[in-house]
């Protein structure tokens, strides 16, 4: 509203609210400029943030001080004229990266011959239209006899146009009949670069040309068809919007698109009924893959879900009772799921779906995640049988050895985390490799056997001197030190 | 850092009028709809409106009942209500439900729809389609910029980023505009203007076809220059872990509108609080610039000088001691609490810190930064992403990621050293391969490498970085990366485009370079006003960039304004380009 011209000055004397002339001048700087001076000229404290909108206050009414001043003061006549232009700044080339149509024909030179009578026009419709300044920009011109707006509205051209829409003047499309002023039209919104009116006009084309036509020419004007695409995603023309990609052949996003649509299913059987309609959708062969996944997952989560939830009522399940379940499975993702199973179904045969080891079949999890998952959850159960079994190998010899594809500080760290005690901790600790993080994790883990063992083999008498200080008075551990320092066998190394 | 800045940088100008502003219009747009009423507010609205009017404005104005536009029935008993919201359909549908409701029970009310900042044809087709064109009234509160600070000016406008950059749609390219305009307005004209990407080419046009309009008197440029630019020139700084101290308080505790709120962890009791972090909090605004390993040292000095403020009482006299109660005590308490809580807050990040490894996370990031030790970096991300568990909506997700051409997927014949084939091999699952990937292909898109080396975005180091006297904007990232974004303002402003070519292309071009006048004829400026440069971020920017242009600003004697359409940062950035939501 802050855009008005002198042309419009009459509405605005008609208008009711003519006592007000807050927005009623001749341009935004000159306004800006008042009420800058009228600021400037009242020297009020900001009152910032000392009443806050938060939540917690809505309803409840703290009667603050007013605000010393009135807008009528900033909003006090402020008409100053301006002087002629000669500061400006230069047009640059935007549209070169641009894929657009090129300016077609000049079916509309002629009507910017007409241009001074556009603003008769514009008077007019403005005299008749509705008193509420909201309404005036939408089609007021309507309730005017049909041989009468003949006379200006088809005056005014794509450009004209576009611009008035651009700055929320009347404006009509009526006129816009033929397919090469539509697209004019369009190709002019464009050029502006406004989204806002890129929309409107297409929302005018949505109406006024069948689906074919419009989808068939918005396949050579890029632009226009992302605002396009946008808009129906936003309004929710779902139907639509799939015609459109089908047409434009992006086969992919339209089984995305479609695929999305499970997200508004609560209902797990429904859902899953969903996915598997997905299925066959024309997406990516990585993404078909995940679909599927994502399909047989939920489906076995139904089945677990039923099952568990009845052993958990039924309360004879020793694990279900000390750990009651925090929440159901349904629709957790694939890690959550397995570490679920790690939990509550360790150890079951791989022929039931809520074994760990048919999960890791099944989705092919890796040997890294797998074991990451069942670490956390046996851990956390405190099993530390398993969680041994769980790195233990043997080999043709009948020897076992404990080997990890993740590194054994990691395994330590995943302990700590779930509070192993240092027994258990220190077995994984002395498995890692690299000597410095081994003694780093003892020191932070509180190994004391790792850590005094290491330094024997380190040879390093004066870390083993030091490191007696820090152990308790007549612990064992530093029993072990004093054996290991009155040992006469070891050449230290200091 | 502060002490051996140049003085000639001019001083900012008094952007609180545009809060007057914002205010006048909402306060008249209220007026417009005389009488009792309830006012719904859209949710992130709230937050920009309580920086400019408080409760007691509203209901001067006869504002009866205030409620959080939710998408469920309301409850209200008032025969006025007014809607605040932002032009989105979805709100403007939810509204259209609430008037036909009342019609078809009967009920008579009077609605009022106010945009912010602006409305769009599409919200008004939704009430037309709707068969309530004309019940409800249609106004704008053209609220397009919030001072946060001094040196900070927001649109408030997160969506602008997806929107433009990921769905293509330019419809925040006017309001952008017409921010410019009003900054121009109000504190211009700009002498020269500068930019680089499309939506800033873009944005620029918008502006001077508003200019052009507009009725013109010839003045003297006061500020300098202006520069704009857009978030997809350089992805790679906003996706950066923070490590300033408001870029690491934003990351962890989410500053929203220059607001932080600090949980029970930081305030040590049971509640949680709300601070305003700005310049006129004295303690941040000495710390929020630095390397937050200079933080503690700053702060356990300045906790020794209170208490040597404190001590100053011991052996006063009566009257000494009225004074100082009077006089310097009050100020003493405040920064006595303000460095508890910036003490707090940094032993809460510091804790946050270490249990996720950020030791580990930086390296991995200096070195994917530096292009060296990409396996093991590789290895690394792997191996955190094997260590959570991701629901299938991501599928969503990366989408969207390839579409930003954040993500781009490996073909098979791509040369891949045989390293890097084999983690692919060792990797089923599939998302850590496409992640992985990923940053091969980044790198290899964005040309990124390259314009390092151009630009010498990594600075050299004989031994350690100075964090505490750097000498480049690298140390916003521990001396490992100077922020691409920052360093082209940089370089533009000493020289222009010239002799950037190279980068530009790089860069998909779309660079410019404007003065006034039209012709170039230089117009007479004050040398202070020359120094004066808006820095516009189409997209949001970062508060490291900020902090790194603030240093810039201070090596230079440039005052920086940054204007952004929002505040962001790595989690935020990811954030928007999630699908998970219907």
């Amino acid at each position: 509203m802050l855009r008005n011209k002198p042309d419009e000055d009459d509405y605005w004397n008609n208008s009711k609210f003519k006592a007000f002339t807050f927005e009623d001048e001749d341009d935004e700087f000159s306004q800006l400029k008042e009420t800058k001076r009228a600021v400037n000229s009242i020297l009020v404290v900001d009152d910032d943030e000392e009443d806050d909108l938060g939540q917690e206050k809505f309803d409840s009414w703290s009667g603050r001080a007013s605000i010393s001043w009135s807008i009528k003061e900033t909003a006090s006549s402020n008409r100053t004229t301006g002087e002629g232009r000669d500061y400006g700044f230069p047009k640059i080339e935007t549209t070169a990266q641009i894929p657009s149509l090129p300016k077609q024909g000049s079916s509309y030179s002629l009507s910017s011959l007409f241009k001074g009578r556009s603003k008769l026009g514009n008077f007019q419709v403005l005299s008749d239209s509705t008193n509420d300044p909201s309404v005036r920009s939408f089609a007021p011109e309507l309730r005017k006899p049909k041989s009468e707006y003949k006379d200006y509205i088809s005056d005014w051209s794509p450009e004209d146009t576009v611009k008035r829409m651009q700055k929320g003047k009347p404006y009509s499309l009526e006129s816009f009949r033929s397919l090469k002023d539509k697209l004019l039209l369009l190709d002019e919104a464009v050029q502006i670069h406004d989204g806002n009116v890129i929309t409107a006009v297409l929302i005018f084309l949505k109406r006024s040309l069948s689906k074919e036509i419009l989808f068939r020419e918005l396949v050579s004007r890029q632009i226009a068809l992302q605002h396009f695409i946008h808009f129906l995603k936003e309004a929710g023309e779902q139907k639509l919007l799939l015609e459109l990609l089908k047409t434009l052949g992006r086969t992919e996003d339209m089984a995305l698109l479609q695929y999305k649509e499970h997200l508004n299913i609560k209902d797990e059987v429904q859902r899953k009924d969903f996915l598997k309609g997905c299925i066959s959708l024309p997406f990516s062969v990585d993404d078909a893959s995940h679909v599927q996944d994502h399909y047989t997952l939920l489906e076995r989560q139904i089945i677990v879900e039923v099952n568990d939830k009845h052993l958990e009522r039924a309360g004879q399940t020793e694990i279900f009772k000390k750990y009651p379940r925090k929440a159901s499975i349904l629709n957790m993702p694939i890690i959550t799921t397995l570490y679920y199973s790690c939990f509550y179904h360790y150890g079951e045969s791989e022929g039931t779906y809520s074994s760990p080891a048919n999960i890791k079949k099944t989705f092919k999890i890796s040997d890294k995640q797998y074991l990451l998952a069942a670490l956390g959850a046996r851990a956390k159960l405190k099993a530390w049988k398993d969680v041994d079994t769980l790195f233990t190998t043997k080999n043709w010899l009948g020897y076992t050895k404990k080997k990890t594809p993740i590194g054994f500080h990691r395994v330590a760290d995943i302990l700590h985390k779930n509070s192993a005690p240092v027994q258990v901790l220190q077995e994984y600790v002395c498995l890692v490799d690299d000597t410095d993080l081994k003694l780093n994790l003892a020191l932070k883990y509180k190994c004391h056997d790792v850590i005094i063992d290491t330094y024997k083999d380190m040879k390093d008498r004066h870390q083993l001197m030091v490191y007696r200080c820090k152990v308790d008075r007549s612990s064992p551990e530093e029993r072990k030190i004093d054996d290991i320092l009155s040992n006469t066998q070891i050449r230290w190394k200091n | 850092m502060a002490l051996n800045s140049r003085r000639d940088a001019p001083e900012p100008p008094d952007f609180s009028h545009l809060k007057r502003l914002a205010r006048d219009q909402l306060i008249y747009l209220l007026e417009q709809l005389p009488g009792k009423k309830d006012l719904f507010i859209e949710a992130d609205l709230m937050s920009p409106l309580d920086r400019i009017a408080n409760v007691s404005t509203l209901k001067q104005h006869e504002v009866d009942k205030l409620y959080k536009l939710e998408n469920k029935p309301i409850v209200s008993t008032c025969d006025q209500l007014c809607f605040l919201i932002r032009p989105r359909i979805h709100s403007v549908k939810w509204i259209a439900n609430i008037v036909n409701t009342d019609k078809a029970a009967g009920r008579f009310r009077r609605y009022k729809l106010i945009f912010s900042p602006q409305k769009f044809y599409a919200c008004e087709t939704i009430l037309e389609e709707q068969g309530i064109y004309g019940d409800v009234s249609c106004d704008e509160w053209e609220f397009y910029l919030l001072p946060l600070d001094d040196d900070l000016i927001s649109l408030e406008l997160p969506e602008f980023f997806r929107d433009y950059f990921l769905e293509g749609d330019q419809r925040w390219v006017s309001t952008a505009g017409k921010a410019l305009h009003l900054l121009h307005s109000v504190y211009g004209p700009f002498s020269k203007i500068y930019g680089i990407g499309r939506c800033a080419k873009m944005t620029y046009e918008t502006w001077r076809e508003l200019v052009e309009d507009g009725e013109q008197r010839p003045r003297q440029p006061e500020v300098g220059n202006v520069f704009l630019i857009d978030r997809d020139v350089d992805f790679v700084t906003s996706l950066c872990s923070q490590v300033v101290y408001e870029g690491l308080v934003d990351d962890i505790f989410r500053i929203k509108c220059g607001c932080v709120e600090f949980g029970p962890e930081v305030t040590s009791s049971d509640k949680s609080l709300k601070v305003m972090l700005n310049s006129s909090d004295k303690v941040f605004n000495e710390i929020r610039n630095e390397h937050f390993s200079n933080v503690f040292g700053f702060l356990s000095q300045k906790a020794k000088s209170l208490q040597t403020a404190y001590d100053k009482r011991r052996g006063m006299d009566i009257q000494q001691m009225k004074t100082f109660v009077s006089q310097e005590l009050k100020g003493l308490k405040q920064d006595h609490r303000l460095l508890s809580l910036h003490i707090s807050a940094c032993e809460s990040i510091m804790k946050k810190k270490t249990k996720q490894d950020f030791q580990e996370l930086l390296k991995t990031e200096h070195c994917l930064l530096e292009g060296f030790n990409i396996r093991e970096s590789i290895s690394y991300i792997e191996e955190h992403i094997n260590r959570q568990s991701y629901g299938t909506e991501h599928l969503l997700t990366f989408a969207n990621l390839r579409k930003l051409g954040l993500l781009v997927e490996q073909q098979p014949g791509d040369t891949i050293t045989a390293m890097e084939n084999k983690v692919g091999k060792l990797v089923t699952d599939k998302a850590v391969g496409k992640l992985t990937d990923a940053f091969n292909s980044l790198a290899k898109k964005s040309n990124f490498r390259a314009l390092s080396k151009k630009l010498v975005l990594i600075p050299k180091v004989d031994g350690e970085y100075d964090l505490c006297t750097p000498r480049d904007m690298a140390y916003i990232f521990s001396g490992a990366y100077v922020p691409l974004s920052c360093k082209l303002v940089e370089q533009v402003l000493d020289r222009g485009w010239t002799g950037l070519e190279e980068v530009t292309r790089l860069l998909n071009g779309n660079e410019f370079a404007v003065t006034a006048g039209g012709s170039g004829g230089e117009m007479k400026t004050k040398h202070d006003s020359q120094r004066l440069v808006f820095v516009v971020f189409l997209g949001g920017c970062t508060f490291s960039e900020i902090s790194a242009l603030r240093f810039l600003g201070r090596e230079r004697g440039y005052k920086f304004i940054i204007v952004t359409t929002a505040i962001t940062n790595s989690a935020r950035l990811l954030e928007s380009v999630l699908d998970s939501r219907v």
